[in-house]
């Protein structure tokens, strides 16, 4: 392989790794919290780049304003999917729950095909999003290069959020021992609240960003992106975040890899994520960063 | 079993043997189609039920295990030329060209491969907890379906196989009926004979307290194996049967999606009971195809409603959110249909109608 | 030869030694009691000689054989029954329901028999069927065999755990904190309770128990842990007297 082709194909692994790595901590906070598989978040990751699709093209908002209102909707959206789906059920058995979260993406998915149509959309893209930018031989697109540096400056916010607040230490509480955190004071309702508005805001950050780099917009978008960031999620130790980013990017990289080194291994590109799930899951199931716990007798 | 519960098991058998002969004579050969679609999802539900309601392993790999028996029978039932027909892109792989057997043998061929898979996905899998269960299984499907779609010479990969057998010997489709429904009294006899018998109550401890059921000298992981693959034994039947009901079988058809609609049911109809099972199974069938309306164009005399297409998955996931968030044990929970509930019936009226007099 | 020997028997998580290097010598027929204030290694004991942990070192050897790190069902199978300090019964599952599971083990690997009820299994069924309903009986449970297991007071529960534990023919019997919960007029109709089963199923007991009065009433000897370690062992009035004890329970000044 030529030095170009690998460059290309590495600044492609980052950005992608950079996009799984968003989503996958959404999955992750909120199984820490929660100890809940949320199914939907992939779902609201669709939901996000629709909100910017529209906010664009049939109210006319300006793109950046557009992309804003995408994320703090999309935020509220995960609020309310909790408040909805998941709170009433808190204290249920493992299973309703769980069957909950794969009913309310299903349900979000479905009210995507019927209020915004099965056809695809094509994601409007500002020309600022159309250079290319040249090094050397290698052409490689703006968007490409933007991914992981927006989303090193979220990661930066997210990590002054939850290691240097009040909010963030409460959240770290939570998920460390929930029982206790109540037992402290702390509204678990807000703080849980909390997880699934960032958590949603860093997805819809992914969201617009995967609308500019793949323009094609279908209902049923976050399905495969959903379940690869949560086991990229898995991959990295559930419930850690640095351990969801390293997912994130040991996928993404993986995935460019696989499609790089042979066109006809790309049909597997999307058994990947599940190959390295089952290795993980055998070998070790917390997680790389991931800590054993015992349940006790 | 006593004398009499025996004779009242015969009984209802007989009953629905009579049921399904007077349907044959009345349905139009389209009723009897979803009719039949019906009986599968029994077998599949209750397939699923064994393992996430009596178990209570949350496992989500059942398209997976469809798809090999669906295959498996498709593959060994179909003659050369049909083969040679679907597969124009890439021939098939020399060994698989020749291979016709009869549908009994293919089916039951299905069912044991079917059963295999279930038990290769289990051994690694079954030590995971809820989550990591349902993810795991959830992903060794995908992996399936993947391969499934990428071995263009045994399977056809994403083009799929069209023009399988129709289901039985003769080749006439009014036969599959009765195979259809045989199947399912089997596997409703099968269910309800190993539910009441002492692994029935294993398999029940193993879902209420684990470790209690360990401490009481169940060995968990064999318990939770064999119920693995006797769930996937039946998924590949019911795979196979939607398979050759279908006519056509392509990768696509065993996403995950499929997985849900049979979680849908088993929930619907209440995690733990074969009765809730099987009418859970025919009411969303048979509502499935009723709401397909929805989808398209409604008259109503000289009024007409556009449907707009997917508003029936709306509905049903709707429904199913409305079930778990506020009917949580389904329709019948964990408690099966007994005749007894006759007995409780008449005693009720006999009391009301001693309190009038008085 | 006793009964139930452990050897240095020690379990480490991580770098928290919860228990460390315990011996211990059941002998057949004894009550023994394990004492300790909480958090002390008693129930992480009793984990590892059930099978639930693998201890990081040490052995447990019953009836002369070797069982350390075992599987559950396997030590159960051996003749090693347990309760559990917060009552794990089937909770959607009746009275009789409970016990008959006991008898699950002895049915042997033979699904389809079961499946077509074939006459032997029809009477391993009844066997289990009877043996059940007169353990039932005996501990006066029998005349709510058919009540979902939740649904009985909390003594009963207890004693149903019991019932459960007693169906797997131990010869060994671990009870956890039996008493928890019970008034003193209840704990003491325990101990007699207690007492009786030991001697009609020839039983030998452990159990671990905060309540003193239950302990230093019908246990031959005791053994005191704290914070993992055994620092006294012997009969009541040796472990009463003990300053080591003293200490553990009410403190330094």
């Amino acid at each position: 392989m030529s030095f170009q082709a690998f460059l290309q194909h590495l600044v492609n692994g980052i950005s992608l790794g950079s996009l799984y790595a968003l989503l996958a901590i959404g999955y992750t906070m909120v199984y820490g919290i929660l100890r809940l598989i949320n199914f939907a978040h992939g779902d609201i990751f669709m939901l996000a780049t629709y909100i910017a699709f529209y906010s664009i093209t049939t109210f006319l908002i300006p793109w950046w304003a557009a992309f804003l209102i995408a994320i703090i909707l999309t935020g509220l959206l995960g609020v309310i999917l909790e408040r909805a789906a998941y709170r009433p059920l808190r204290s249920s058995p493992k299973i309703s729950i769980m069957i909950s979260a794969i009913g309310a993406s299903f349900l979000i998915e479905n009210l995507a095909i019927v209020i915004f149509g099965g056809r695809p959309k094509a994601f409007p893209i500002a020309p600022i999003f159309s250079h290319i930018i040249k090094i050397g031989d290698v052409s490689i697109s703006i968007v490409t290069i933007l991914i992981p540096i927006i989303t090193a400056i979220a990661l930066v916010i997210l990590n002054y959020i939850v290691n240097k607040t009040k909010t963030g230490m409460a959240m770290r509480a939570v998920s460390k021992d929930y029982d206790a955190a109540k037992l402290m004071g702390i509204n678990i309702n807000f703080i849980i609240s909390f997880t699934f508005a960032v958590g949603s805001a860093l997805a819809a950050i992914g969201g617009i960003m995967w609308g500019l780099k793949y323009p094609q917009l279908i209902p049923l978008m976050g399905i495969m992106p959903g379940l690869k960031c949560f086991i990229a999620a898995v991959i990295g130790g559930i419930g850690n975040i640095k351990g969801a980013v390293l997912g994130g990017f040991i996928l993404g990289l993986g995935e460019i890899a696989i499609v790089a080194s042979s066109p006809a291994l790309s049909g597997y590109r999307d058994a990947f994520a599940f190959v390295l799930l089952i290795v993980i899951l055998l070998a070790k199931p917390t997680g790389l960063m991931g800590k054993n716990s015992a349940e006790k007798v | 079993m006593k004398k009499s519960k025996v004779i009242q098991s015969l009984i209802s058998i007989g009953l629905v043997i009579v049921i399904l002969v007077v349907l044959n004579n009345f349905l139009t050969s389209f009723q009897a189609r979803i009719f039949n679609l019906c009986g599968i999802y029994i077998i599949l539900a209750l397939s699923l039920n064994l393992i996430n309601g009596f178990v209570g392993l949350f496992s989500l790999g059942h398209s997976g295990f469809m798809a090999v028996g669906a295959y498996t029978s498709a593959l060994l039932t179909m003659p050369k030329e049909m083969k040679e027909m679907n597969f124009f892109l890439e021939p098939i792989a020399p060994w698989l060209l020749n291979i016709e057997l009869p549908f009994p043998v293919a089916l039951l061929i299905g069912g044991l491969l079917a059963a295999l898979v279930g038990a290769l996905v289990a051994a690694p899998v079954l030590r995971l907890n809820d989550d990591y269960l349902a993810i795991a299984t959830l992903g060794f499907s995908e992996i399936i379906r993947v391969i499934f779609t990428n071995t263009q010479s045994m399977t056809n990969g994403a083009l799929g196989l069209k023009g399988l057998n129709a289901i039985g010997i003769s080749g006439k489709s009014a036969e599959g009926y009765w195979w259809i429904w045989g199947i399912v009294i089997l596997t409703v006899v099968f269910m309800v004979l190993l539910i009441n018998s002492t692994y029935g109550r294993a398999f029940k401890a193993i879902r209420e307290d684990e470790i209690a059921a360990e401490a009481m000298g169940v060995n968990l992981f064999k318990h939770k194996m064999m119920a693995f693959v006797i769930g996937s034994f039946f998924a590949g039947i019911g795979g196979s049967l939607l398979g050759h009901l279908m006519g056509t079988i392509d990768p696509l058809l065993f996403r995950y999606l499929l997985t849900f609609n049979i979680v849908l049911i088993v929930v619907l109809g209440g995690i733990g009971s074969i009765t809730g099972s099987v009418i859970s199974a025919i009411v969303v069938t048979i509502a499935m195809e009723a709401l397909r309306v929805l989808d398209g164009t409604m008259r109503f005399g000289s009024l007409v409603i556009n449907g707009v297409p997917g508003t029936r998955m709306v509905v049903f996931s709707a429904l199913l959110m409305i079930v778990i968030l506020f009917y949580q044990r389904g329709l019948m929970g964990t408690k099966e249909f007994s005749w007894d509930w006759f007995k409780k019936l008449s005693f009720k009226s006999k009391n009301a109608k001693i309190a009038k007099r008085m | 030869m006793a009964l139930l020997k452990t050897d240095k028997l020690t379990i480490k998580f991580g770098g928290l030694t919860a228990v460390n290097s315990l011996d211990m010598i059941i002998n057949e027929n004894e009550i023994i009691g394990l004492i300790g204030p909480n958090g002390a290694g008693k129930t992480t004991s009793f984990n590892m000689i059930t099978g639930v942990y693998t201890p990081t070192e040490g052995t447990v050897v019953f009836e002369g054989k070797d069982i350390t790190g075992m599987k559950t069902h396997e030590i159960t199978k051996l003749g090693i029954a347990r309760t559990f300090q917060n009552i794990r019964l089937f909770k959607d599952l009746t009275v009789l329901e409970n016990v008959l599971i006991a008898n699950h083990m002895r049915f042997g690997s033979n699904l389809l028999s079961a499946i077509v009820r074939t006459p032997d299994y029809m009477k391993k069924e009844k066997k289990a069927y009877d043996k059940s309903m007169e353990l039932l009986k005996a501990l006066g449970l029998d005349d709510v065999k058919d009540e979902i297991s939740t649904s009985l007071p909390y003594g009963k529960q207890r004693r149903l755990e019991i019932a459960r534990a007693l169906a797997t023919d131990p010869k060994l019997l671990i009870l956890d904190e039996p008493a928890a919960g019970m008034n003193p007029q209840e704990s003491l109709e325990l101990m007699e309770f207690i007492r009786e089963i030991r001697d009609t199923y020839k039983l030998t007991i452990l159990m671990i128990e905060h309540h003193m009065a239950v302990v230093m009433g019908i246990c031959d000897r005791i053994y005191v842990l704290d914070y993992g370690v055994k620092i006294a062992d012997g009969t009541p009035s040796e472990i009463q007297n003990n300053q080591k004890v003293i200490e553990a329970y009410l403190g330094v000044d």
